[in-house]
């Protein structure tokens, strides 16, 4: 019968940071790794959603970095992980926020990589044992 | 082009962001639930209160 330490053990050892990596590439990728298939999927489709529709109110996907605003706001698109490239390699989003549905556009895909990170952080505490 | 209204883009937004802290946020199945809701109602509730303010201090 497995103890309290050899699930802590063995929640250690081998490459604890692959599920931080993989949840920040995929959306809900960590989760899914980990075998926690229904919180994978929701934060899946949660953070695909948001960004796919800040893309389809035509927001605009960030990569400069002119000024601190701009800045924060390409890191907040680069949470996406491999959507952010796959959009900027595809020519997804808008090049100039010209209406209001596009600056609501462009706060959903950044805040979507927010969230994206957020889920990253939780699948790496659920495969160092931090977190249930 | 999707154009949604300010108050459908603020629930669509509600809705995403409140799952998503509901699932990181809390340990068990209904903890999240129950957080995610108590996120949801927080996010629709402060833009409604904010909008009726800004609405006051326009007049």
């Amino acid at each position: 019968m497995a103890t309290t330490q050899d699930k802590k053990n063995e929640a250690g050892s081998g490459f604890v940071y692959l599920p931080l990596i993989v949840g920040w590439l995929v959306p809900g990728g960590g989760h899914f790794l980990l075998r926690k298939w229904g919180r994978g999927a929701l934060l899946s489709v949660s953070i695909l959603a948001m960004f796919a529709i800040g893309i389809a109110m035509q927001g605009k996907l960030y990569a400069g970095a002119h000024d601190i605003l701009e800045m924060l706001d390409t890191a907040g698109d680069l949470g996406n992980g491999l959507l952010y490239v796959v959009s900027r390699a595809a020519g997804w989003g808008a090049d100039q926020v010209t209406q209001t549905t596009g600056d609501y556009g462009s706060r959903f895909i950044v805040v979507a990589g927010l969230l994206n990170i957020i889920a990253a952080v939780d699948a790496h505490n659920l495969r160092t044992g931090r977190k249930a | 082009m999707f154009r949604p209204s300010h108050f459908a883009a603020v629930v669509v937004f509600a809705l995403f962001a409140s799952v998503v802290f509901g699932i990181t946020q809390r340990e068990t199945p209904r903890q999240m639930v129950r957080y995610g809701l108590y996120c949801f109602v927080l996010f629709v509730g402060a833009a409604i209160a904010l909008s009726w303010i800004m609405y006051f201090i326009a007049r």
